[in-house]
């Protein structure tokens, strides 16, 4: 037989249990209803039912359920931010993933490799130093790595100075890391279900009722359903939802693309991220290569982005990683990402009663599902922002105490 | 017909030149090619073209590549390959072949150079438009020519045509918006094995076109039964090919399976190059027409209502007989009708045009029943389709039948193979359907059926409709086909072109670089920027290098070269008005020949830009930005003034490389100036600071500036862009006496430091005001300007924010980190807690204190001044006093001599 | 890589601009007399709509001119670019 098998190191992947989740009927009205069946949404309904017991919820979703982002995303999990508030929801959803598959019953592919996020410039150090001392005193992992220490780590990394931005040292999180997002997604929607938690998909929400200033339920496609409380969880979408209750949000939605190689013999086994020249790389349990590219810099509901992006991407990817050169671009696609002006997502209260919002995620969005699923839950159960929610509010836009994580991360992936 | 010799799994053999690998293995007698990627079962070639999703070679030979099908490589002297059972290998050294890019604008832009492209190709031609005509197979004609036909020579004449650019080995692989379309044309593999780094192996084509006309014909699909994945089993239409275009003769008895009148066709190729084709098993319940006749009159059986229900194996692996049975069009096996021994199956189960280019752009192909096919529909303006992918899939007199193959139970479903690439069988879909999903992508997720090389190209249609005769749905319910770019798998190497290296991003550099470069400075990245960093000595470090220059500096005379910083030309009758606007501080008032330090802010108030402008004359100004921020300062200024206020008549130009400036600094920088330029008055009474002189330096026109980023007595001189080096050279000449030292970027911000002067982005991140930088003197009470509002906002005007403040540790030698925390002096805990006060911007040891310091933006800071702080380290916690952000000449007495 | 039509130099590839956010959003005649919220709207606060949306582009690397220019969010399609302060096309 031909064929090198004793080569192949990258893994099959088990399969997917024998049932995943009922198609319910709908009922004329909920406790709670979420709008968006991606990973908030369905982690959200998934804590609601197990931290609160509100199972009395349906999850609407327009398309089908974690066709959205989740399914689009470069899986990478980090918490190693530079703002207070972003370390706190990043740290606590990293700590909820380290035990999330026994939790929820299901694999996950979590896979703590490492992060590693490099610095390109003597300005660029300076940042990657501030964000690695601010994650020393906020007690989240971190090292400081030489370009020689970073090399141990991944040694295909070309740490060479004659590339046009040599690397110059990396920040490295050790509990970082990847997780395979479909299966986080079901892993979440199945246990939802199992707790009685409605999943509606194809399911569009085409108005919000608000009477004196409460919400009363949705308008969809399906017909009016009754709700005490709507929590929005739609991403891209978010503001025009927002807009069918009749206030604004600061959000912008602009196409992130990604893309993946082909399946490749192991290469490279941590995470490696480059703000500087755009690359964003970790190689998935199969073997092929994963990558996020930049936003596109417009609004856009396309789920399309330019190929220029991926271009000067993959030249960039090459430059680092010279023995990328051969691979092969397999797939690229786009997501919808909502984007506040800080960077920071919006999670809390909004000017109508009981009625909440989850949004601005951008591009950080799927590290964050556990931590935002479950201060979310709390947020709705209690009718209060929760703790590590509260300067996340939609008022921050009005005081200016913004969490710009712009400055510090770029591109947040 | 040239013989050349090649190898593959390690062995030699040879082939014709040009021709595909899979036909040389095949005569070779080679039908395993490698095996499958999770079972590893062994696999042959299945089709024909970039669809191949069995026959994966790695090729070692030239600049190798990790994972190409075999229909797809051409064979040449020295080619090497091996099988390559799905899972790729990279070699450890960087691909030094050449790929480049090119663009083209054209009218019209055909993509297929089969017999409907090369129509279209005429009529454009003869409409005189501007045409390309791409396909990526290495000759025109598409299935025409595959099936041994001639094209027309008047036809073949349009290829002649001057308005005409025609690309074979050209791929489209990706179709964009507004008639963007992006193409791979493989420009060597097929003239050597080898490959020659100065000519571009792949060239990137970015075709704009006004219009676009597919022409990219359709694939044919394969059936889904136990067994369908043996080496043997071919599509028809590949098996018809192989044989009776390519001459492979390794083939002795048929079988053909079939679901429409292509396999009546195929079969009679079969049967006229000498294989016995024993059976036609057609799955509809009569067929009639000429080719019916000719088939009967061949003596070929044909078997009405049934089709193939498994396949045995030899001891290779390879097909040695298959089972065929009654079956119903749901897939459901009925009654057994006989067992057949041959060595070939060919397979036709329908057409799919390829209409994944459309797709990339959101069109929704349609089923349309009678063709048996997902058929183009609603295509955008600009967009249409000619030929197979049409829809135009040929007149025939039976319609095909929507059968996808047979849906077993048990082990044997363990073995129907829907994606051979990912091994992924009817159990998985039926899996898929038994956890409760319905949509298609579920299905795809579950089962990852279209996630491989081939990306679905076979196995898309063929999931739909084995899910539609699973679930007894009609297939326009269940879904449509849905590709991404790219249409086939693309080299990185091919996407990144020549933008590698040192293209991978402009450089740029001053006049004066050249000098640099000789005193072996290293230099730092500033944007886009090559600044030198430090100059060293003897082998110096970076920190004695500093000790020197800062000496220099504050001692004597020190000169840098500060041609990087942005430069913006302003000028108009409302140029004054304009700054105050933009500026936090008032430029009306400043006098001619004149500089002034400014600062502006973003609508939200925080701290944007900062640099000197001078004035030049009444209506004329240059201002100057930081290096890294030129561009995006000149952005900002011609956003107001075109989207704002149109009223000002104001125009600005970048000249940033138009002028080199040379600073010279020190307490003996007059003494230096005044012998570079003796005719000029160099006394403080006469040329104060913050003011200009012109004057002839070294012969040149020279803009003297009294500007200093160090405290220290300092003259900045400049001069058109081209005597950049003159001036340096001079002036290293004429300070020689003095001691001159050429001082670079680290320096420069040692010496800003000890005065307290910030750098933007350095002590700013984006979230500072110029108050929390003690900036206060510099915002004015009396105008408007951009940001303005937004310093009383709640959070903007409470106190204790974060504050520019000085740092000196306990320890005089011990150096800060830049970037590190600190906590209150009372917080042991620090780590735990984090409970910081703020953080360190920049951290220096300084000559002339004799000790390290730190700039520092501390919560509340201005009130913590004289308190002691901690900054944790990992082993140590080091102690420091909070200060004034200003170390050195508290005075400013040094500024002018 | 769209290909957007500057009112000055005709239709050039989208990495010749910039892009400027949503157009007609003028800065507020008096901005003290404005309350934070409205003045948060000015700064942050953008439409966002999926469909039709008149927004602006800046040719940098072309005129260096700013403009506005019709765009569909969902299709990518352009309607009519203008130039600024001339009366804006009806929506296509």
């Amino acid at each position: 037989m031909s064929g090198p098998l004793t080569r192949r190191r990258t893994a099959e992947l088990p399969e997917h249990p024998d049932f995943l989740w009922r198609k319910p009927q709908l009922k004329k009205s909920y406790d709670v209803i979420i709008i968006g069946a991606g990973g908030h949404g369905l982690a959200t309904a998934y804590y609601l039912a197990k931290n609160f017991g509100i199972t009395n919820v349906a999850v609407l979703e327009k398309g089908w359920l974690a066709g959205g982002n989740m399914a689009r995303n470069t899986t990478i999990i980090r918490s190693n931010y530079l703002w207070d508030e972003s370390a706190g929801i990043y740290e606590h959803s990293l700590k909820l993933w380290e035990n999330l598959e026994e939790e929820v019953g299901y694999e996950m592919f979590f896979s703590q490799r490492g992060v590693m996020t490099l610095a390109h410039s003597v300005g660029d150090v300076r940042g990657k130093q501030r964000n690695f001392y601010a994650n020393k005193v906020n007690s989240i992992d971190t090292e400081w790595l030489t370009p020689e220490e970073a090399k141990k780590v991944a040694p295909i990394l070309n740490i060479s100075d004659t590339i046009r931005y040599p690397i110059m040292g990396a920040t490295y999180q050790a509990r970082g890391g990847i997780a395979k997002h479909d299966w986080v997604a079901w892993g979440y929607a199945k246990a939802a279900d199992d707790m009685g938690v409605d999943l509606i998909q194809g399911c569009e929400v085409t108005g919000i009722k608000v009477d004196n200033g409460k919400v009363q339920g949705v308008e969809t496609n399906l017909g009016f359903i009754a709700a005490n409380k709507v929590a929005l969880a739609a991403a891209g979408h978010t503001s025009t939802l927002t807009q069918m209750a009749g206030f604004r949000v600061p959000l912008q939605s602009r196409t992130l693309q990604a893309l993946v190689s082909e399946l490749l013999e192991q290469v490279l086994d941590t995470v490696i991220m480059s703000g500087a020249v755009h690359v964003y790389v970790s190689q998935a349990h199969k073997g092929e290569l994963v990558m996020g590219a930049g936003t596109d810099a417009f609004n856009s509901y396309t789920q399309r982005g330019g190929v220029h992006v991926i271009e000067h991407q993959l030249a960039a990817a090459c430059e680092l990683f010279p023995i990328f050169s051969r691979a092969h671009l397999l797939r690229t696609w786009g997501g919808v990402v909502d984007i506040a002006p800080d960077a920071s997502p919006i999670l809390g209260l909004t000017p109508v009663e009981n009625l909440y919002i989850n949004s601005g995620w951008g591009t950080g969005g799927f590290k964050a599902t556990p931590g935002s699923g479950w201060v979310y839950a709390d947020t709705i159960a209690n009718n209060a922002p929760h703790a590590l929610a509260k300067n996340y509010s939609l008022k921050r836009f009005t005081t200016g105490h913004l969490i710009d994580e712009h400055g510090a991360a770029g591109v947040a992936h | 017909m040239t013989k050349v010799n090649f190898e593959f799994d390690s062995k030699m053999y040879s082939g014709t030149k040009g021709e595909p690998l899979v036909v040389a293995l095949l005569k070779n007698g080679i039908k395993t090619v490698t095996d499958s990627t999770y079972l590893s079962r062994p696999r042959g070639v299945m089709a024909l073209g970039a669809e191949e999703p069995c026959a994966l070679v790695q090729i070692d030979s030239g600049s190798g590549e990790p994972m190409v099908p075999a229909t797809q490589v051409e064979l040449v002297e020295g080619l090497a390959a091996r099988g390559l059972a799905g899972i790729g290998d990279l070699p450890n050294v960087s691909d030094d072949a050449r790929y480049d890019k090119a663009n083209r604008h054209v009218e019209v832009l055909i993509i297929g150079s089969g017999v409907a492209g090369l129509k279209a190709a005429q009529i454009a031609v003869s409409k005189n438009q501007r045409v390309m005509l791409i396909d990526d197979a290495p000759r025109v004609g598409g299935y025409f020519v595959a099936k041994n036909n001639e094209i027309d020579p008047e036809l073949l004449a349009v290829l002649d045509s001057p308005n005409l650019l025609h690309l074979q080995r050209t791929t489209a692989i990706g179709l964009y918006d507004q008639g963007y379309v992006v193409a791979i044309e493989r420009r060597t593999d097929h003239l050597s094995a080898n490959y020659d780094p100065k000519v571009a192996r792949i060239r990137t084509w970015h075709i704009r076109a006004k219009e676009i006309i597919l022409a990219t014909g359709a694939f044919q699909r394969f059936l889904v039964f136990p067994n369908n994945d043996r080496p043997g089993i071919m599509l028809s239409h590949a098996a018809a090919t192989y044989i009776d275009k390519y001459q492979v003769q390794i083939f002795k008895k048929a079988v053909v399976v079939t679901v429409d009148d292509q396999g009546y066709e195929d079969a009679l190729r079969l049967h006229k190059n000498s294989i016995q084709v024993q059976a036609i098993v057609d799955v509809r319940s009569n067929a009639v027409g000429a080719l019916v006749d000719e088939v009967k009159k061949a003596g070929i059986e044909i078997i009405f209502d049934a089709s193939v229900t498994n396949t045995q194996a030899d001891e290779k692996g390879e097909l040695a007989q298959v089972a065929i049975s009654k079956v119903d069009l749901t897939g459901k096996v009925l009654s057994a009708v006989k067992e057949i021994s041959c060595d070939l199956l060919a397979v036709s189960g329908g057409w799919t045009p390829t209409v994944h280019l459309a797709t990339f752009i959101g069109v929704k192909p349609k089923w349309v029943k009678e063709k048996a096919a997902f058929v183009l529909q609603d295509l955008p303006k600009g967009l249409s389709a000619v030929g197979s992918v049409a829809g135009d899939l040929g007149e025939t007199e039976n319609t095909p039948a929507s059968f996808f193959g047979v849906l077993p139970e048990g082990e044997l479903a363990t073995v129907s193979f829907i994606d051979l690439q990912r091994d992924a069988t009817v159990r998985d879909l039926k899996r898929a359907t038994g956890a409760g999903l319905t949509s298609i992508e579920h299905i795809k997720r579950y089962t990852t059926i279209g996630t491989s090389h081939d990306q679905g190209k076979t196995s898309g249609t063929t999931t739909i409709g084995l899910l539609s005769q699973l679930i007894s749905k009609e297939l326009e319910e269940i879904g449509t086909l849905n590709f991404r770019p790219p249409y086939i798998p693309v080299l990185f190497s091919a996407l990144a072109g020549r933008d590698r290296g040192e293209l991978s991003d402009p450089i740029r550099t001053t006049p004066i670089h050249a000098w640099h470069l000789d005193a072996k400075a290293p230099f730092e990245d500033v944007g886009q920027w090559k600044r030198p960093w430090y100059f060293p000595q003897n082998k110096e470090e970076l920190h004695q290098a500093v000790a020197r220059e800062c000496k220099a500096a504050r001692e004597g005379v020190a000169v840098m070269d500060a041609s990087t910083l942005g430069k913006i030309d302003i000028q108009g009758p409302d140029a004054a008005e304009f700054l105050d606007r933009i500026y936090t501080n008032m430029f009306s008032t400043l006098k001619i020949n004149h500089s002034r330090y400014g600062l502006m802010c973003g609508v939200d108030g925080m701290v944007f830009d900062d640099g000197v402008t001078t004035r030049l004359g009444e209506n004329h100004f240059l201002m100057t930005t930081t290096t890294g921020g030129a561009a995006k300062v000149l952005d900002w200024l011609e956003e107001w003034l075109q989207t704002e206020w149109p009223e000002l008549k104001v125009y600005c130009s970048s000249v940033t490389e138009h002028w080199s400036t040379v600073a010279i600094v020190g307490p003996k920088s007059r003494a230096l100036m005044k012998k570079l330029a003796p005719d000029l008055d160099v006394s403080n009474e006469n040329f104060g600071f913050m003011t200009n002189q012109y004057a002839a330096v070294a012969q040149v026109p020279a803009r003297i500036a009294r500007i200093s980023f160090s405290g220290e007595l300092a003259y900045e001189i400049n001069v058109e862009g081209f005597f950049g080096l003159h001036i340096w050279n001079a002036v290293m000449d004429a300070g020689k006496e003095f001691g001159i030292t050429p001082y670079g970027t680290e320096t420069m911000h040692v010496l800003r430091a000890e005065k307290g002067f910030v750098i933007v982005g350095q002590e700013t991140d984006g979230t500072q005001t110029p108050q929390d930088l003690g900036m206060d003197w510099i915002v004015s009470k009396k105008k408007e300007f951009i940001g303005k509002r937004s310093f009383i906002r709640s959070d903007t005007s409470r106190d204790g924010r974060h504050q520019l403040v000085g740092l000196l540790p306990k320890d005089k030698l011990k150096l800060l980190p830049e970037g590190s925390y600190l906590v209150a002096k009372d917080s042991k805990q620090a780590i735990a807690d984090s409970n910081h006060i703020g953080y360190i911007t920049s951290s220096y040891h300084s000559a002339a204190l004799s000790q390290t310091f730190a700039l520092a933006l501390v919560a509340d800071g201005r009130n913590r001044v004289g308190q002691n702080a901690i900054v944790p380290l990992f082993d140590e916690q080091v102690e420091v006093v909070i200060t004034e952000p200003i170390f050195y000449d508290k005075e400013n007495t040094r500024r002018d001599g | 890589m769209l290909s957007i039509n500057c009112p000055w130099c005709g239709a050039r590839d989208e990495t010749e601009f910039h892009y400027g956010s949503q157009a007609h959003v003028a800065y507020p005649e008096n901005p003290e007399t404005l309350s934070d919220e409205a003045w948060a709207h000015y700064i942050f606060f953008r439409d966002n709509p999926k469909g039709w949306f008149q927004e602006r582009w800046v040719h940098t690397a072309g005129c260096r001119r700013w403009f506005n220019v019709w765009r569909n969010t969902v299709s990518h399609q352009f309607g009519p670019s203008y130039k600024p302060f001339t009366p804006a096309p009806a929506r296509p």
